[in-house]
C-alpha cells in the first residue's frame, strides 16, 4: 500500500510513503537545485521525530516550505499507521 | 573590465556608468530612409525576398504587437527554412512562446545572432543553453529605438506586420481582422530601416488616420493572414484574488497616498499583471473618492486604463502597444487615445519622452538585490524569462519608481545580495514593496523623510532579505558557465551585464 498527502500546487509538495525493507527517500524538487539538502533534512528529521523506518518516501516538490513539507510527510505517516 | 554597477564586461564592449550618463552624449542619427520609387503591392513572401534580394548575413527586423498571434515574422522563417538563407541577424522587437520557426533557424545556423527587448518560451531556451552560435545583445524599448536610429543597428529589411494598410501604402494597427491598435514599436524600423515591406491582410482605399506613413514604404506584402487577433492578448484582464499580491496592492496604493501622488493632474504607468491591476484598482477608488483627474496614464494599455478613461479619471492615454482587444477598440474610437513611438516613450536622446513625464511607475521584479539592482531578464539559474521592454526607461524617468514583489516564490527568495542579472540599475528604483514590509533606496532621503511618521513597515534591504532567508533557508550557491551568449545593453547603448549560458548541471 501507498499513502499520500499534499498536492502538485505551487508552494505545496505531494508526499508519498510506503513501507519498504530499508529507508529510502527520493526528492524530485523544481528547487532542488537551490534547497535539496533543506528538503532531504526535513524529510530525514520529520521521520525521526516520528520514529519511522523501514519506509520509502516520494517528495514531488514545487516550492513548498520546510513546516509544509513536515506537515504533509506527518500526515503521510499517519495515514500509513492507521492503516496498520 | 567592471563597469560602475561592478559587473565584468569583455573589453570591446562600452561598460554601463550611470543612468544619467546619456546627457554627457550626443545623439547619433543616420539620415532616415528615402523611398528610391513608388510602393511597390507584391503578393508573396517569396516575392518580397526576391525583391529585396534577402541573402546571407543580412539583418532583418519585426515588431512584437502581435505577440503569440503573429504569422508574419513565423511565415518568413519558414521561407528562410525553404531557402536555407544562413548567418541572419534578427531584430523582432520581443520574441514569443509562439514563434517556434525561429528555434530550428537558431539551430541550423540561420539565425546568428539576436537583438531584442524581451524574450520567453522555446527560444529563449536554447539560446539559454548556448545554441545561438553569434551573440543576444537585449535592449530596451527605449534603447532600441537609439540603436536603431544611431545606425548601430543597421536593417536590412524590416518587416512591419501591419492590419491595415491603403492603396498610399500608408499603415494603420487601429482596424482590419488582426486589428492591434498602436504600432509604436514599428516606428524606428519604419524610418530607418534600408528597405520597408508593410505585409496586410486588410487593404482598404484610404486611411484618414495612420501610423505609419507611406514615405518610408517600399513594399506591401498582401497576404490571407497576418495573425490571430485572440493571440494579442497579452497580460490580464482579471485583478488578483492570491491575498499575498492583494496585500503587496493595497499596501501600495496607501504609500503612493501618504507620498502625495495620487493628486489633481498625476500620470501614473504599470505592468499588466493581475497584482498591477489590483493597484491600478485601488488608485481608481481614491481618484473617484476625492474627484481627482490625472494627467495621462501610459504604456502598454489595458481594459483597467481605457475604463479610467472613460469614465473621466485621465484626460490622456499614451499608448505604445494595446495589451487587450478593448484597448485596441479605444484606441480607434477615442481621440484622447494617443499613440507614441518607441523613441517618445523612452529613447533618452528623444526630447520630451513621455517615460520622463511620468511622477509614478509600478514595476515587477524576478529578483531584487542589496543594491536595489533589479533582474527581470534571467531566473536565478540563468534562464531568459523575459528583459527590460520598457522596465529600465520608466525606471529611470519617473519620479518615483516602485517594485512590488512577493518576497518568496515558490521558496525562491526574490531578495538576493546580487542579481542574477542587471536588467535596471538601482539608482533607479525607489521603493521595494513585499508583505512582509517595505525597503526604500537610502538614496531617496527625501522619500524617507516623507514616510518617517506613518507606521508603515519600512525595513532595510538587509533586514527583508534576512527574514526572507529565515524562513526559506539561504539557497545553494548557483554554478554559472565560462560562455558569454550575449549582453543587456543599457539604454544608453552602454553595457550594464553579461549574459551567460546556463551551466550543464541545470540543463536537463
Amino acid at each position: 500500500m501507498i499513502y499520500q498527502a499534499g498536492s502538485k500546487e505551487s508552494n505545496d509538495c505531494l508526499i508519498t510513503i510506503k513501507k519498504s525493507n530499508e529507508t529510502k527517500i527520493h526528492i524530485d524538487s523544481i528547487v532542488g537545485h537551490l534547497f535539496y539538502d533543506q528538503i532531504l533534512q526535513a524529510v530525514k528529521e520529520t521521520l525521526d521525530d516520528q520514529l519511522v523506518d523501514h519506509v520509502e518516501v516520494t517528495v514531488e516538490d514545487k516550492g513548498a516550505l520546510d513546516y509544509t513539507i513536515r506537515a504533509r510527510l506527518i500526515v503521510a505517516i499517519r495515514r500509513m499507521k492507521n492503516d496498520v | 573590465m567592471l563597469n560602475a554597477l561592478g559587473r565584468d564586461i569583455p573589453s570591446h564592449l562600452k561598460p554601463f556608468v550611470n543612468s544619467d550618463d546619456y546627457k554627457n552624449h550626443k545623439r547619433r542619427l543616420i539620415s532616415k530612409k528615402i523611398k528610391q520609387s513608388k510602393t511597390v503591392f507584391l503578393s508573396s513572401y517569396k516575392e518580397a525576398f526576391d525583391m529585396f534580394n534577402i541573402k546571407d548575413n543580412q539583418t532583418l527586423s519585426f515588431h512584437h504587437h502581435l505577440r503569440n498571434g503573429d504569422l508574419v515574422i513565423r511565415e518568413v522563417c519558414k521561407l528562410i527554412k525553404e531557402k536555407n538563407i544562413k548567418g541572419l541577424h534578427f531584430a523582432p522587437s520581443s520574441i514569443f512562446p509562439s514563434y517556434t520557426e525561429m528555434i530550428d533557424l537558431i539551430m541550423n545556423e540561420n539565425i546568428t545572432n539576436i537583438h531584442t527587448n524581451y524574450l520567453n518560451g522555446g527560444v529563449a531556451k536554447v539560446i539559454s543553453q548556448g545554441h545561438l552560435v553569434g551573440q543576444l545583445i537585449m535592449n530596451t524599448h527605449g534603447g532600441r529605438a537609439r540603436v536603431i536610429e544611431s545606425g548601430d543597428l543597421g536593417i536590412d529589411v524590416a518587416f512591419i506586420a501591419c492590419p491595415s494598410v491603403d492603396k498610399f501604402g500608408n499603415g494603420s494597427g487601429a482596424i482590419g481582422k488582426n486589428a492591434c491598435g498602436s504600432l509604436g514599436y514599428a516606428i524606428p524600423d519604419l524610418e530607418y530601416a534600408k528597405k520597408v515591406v508593410l505585409v496586410t491582410d486588410h487593404l482598404v482605399e484610404e486611411l484618414k488616420e495612420y501610423q505609419l506613413s507611406s514615405e518610408y514604404v517600399d513594399a506591401v506584402l498582401v497576404v490571407d493572414s497576418i495573425g490571430d487577433a485572440k493571440g494579442i492578448v497579452s497580460g490580464t484582464t482579471e485583478i488578483t484574488k492570491d491575498p499575498i499580491g492583494l496585500k503587496i496592492a493595497k499596501d501600495c496604493s496607501i504609500l503612493l497616498d501618504k507620498l502625495g501622488l495620487i493628486k489633481e493632474g498625476f500620470s501614473m504607468q504599470t505592468g499588466a499583471g493581475k497584482t498591477s491591476l489590483a493597484v491600478v484598482s485601488y488608485v481608481e477608488k481614491i481618484m473617484k473618492e476625492r474627484n481627482i483627474v490625472g494627467r495621462f496614464a501610459s504604456g502598454g494599455i489595458t481594459k483597467a486604463y481605457v475604463d479610467m478613461l472613460e469614465g473621466g479619471l485621465f484626460k490622456k492615454l499614451y499608448d505604445v502597444q494595446c495589451f487587450d482587444l478593448d484597448a485596441v477598440k479605444s484606441f480607434n474610437k477615442n481621440t484622447n487615445h494617443l499613440p507614441m513611438s518607441s523613441s517618445e516613450y523612452g529613447n533618452p536622446f528623444e526630447k520630451d519622452i513621455i517615460a520622463n513625464d511620468l511622477d509614478f511607475v509600478v514595476l515587477g521584479a524576478t529578483e531584487i538585490d542589496l543594491d536595489f539592482n533589479v533582474n527581470v531578464t534571467t531566473d536565478i539559474l540563468g534562464n531568459l524569462i523575459g528583459g527590460s521592454g520598457g522596465h529600465s526607461d520608466i525606471a529611470h524617468g519617473a519620479d518615483v519608481t516602485i517594485v512590488i514583489s512577493p518576497l518568496i516564490k515558490s521558496r525562491i527568495p526574490i531578495i538576493k545580495e546580487n542579481v542574477t542579472a542587471i536588467t535596471t540599475p538601482g539608482q533607479d528604483v525607489d521603493i521595494f514593496i513585499t508583505e512582509r514590509g517595505i525597503a526604500i533606496n537610502p538614496m531617496r532621503k527625501d522619500l524617507i523623510h516623507k514616510l518617517k511618521d506613518s507606521n508603515i513597515n519600512i525595513f532595510t534591504m538587509e533586514e527583508l532579505l534576512n527574514k526572507t532567508h529565515s524562513i526559506t533557508g539561504i539557497p545553494a550557491k548557483i554554478k554559472k558557465d565560462d560562455r558569454i551568449i550575449g549582453h543587456i545593453e543599457y539604454r544608453d547603448g552602454t553595457v550594464i551585464d553579461v549574459l551567460r549560458k546556463v551551466h550543464d548541471d541545470y540543463i536537463r
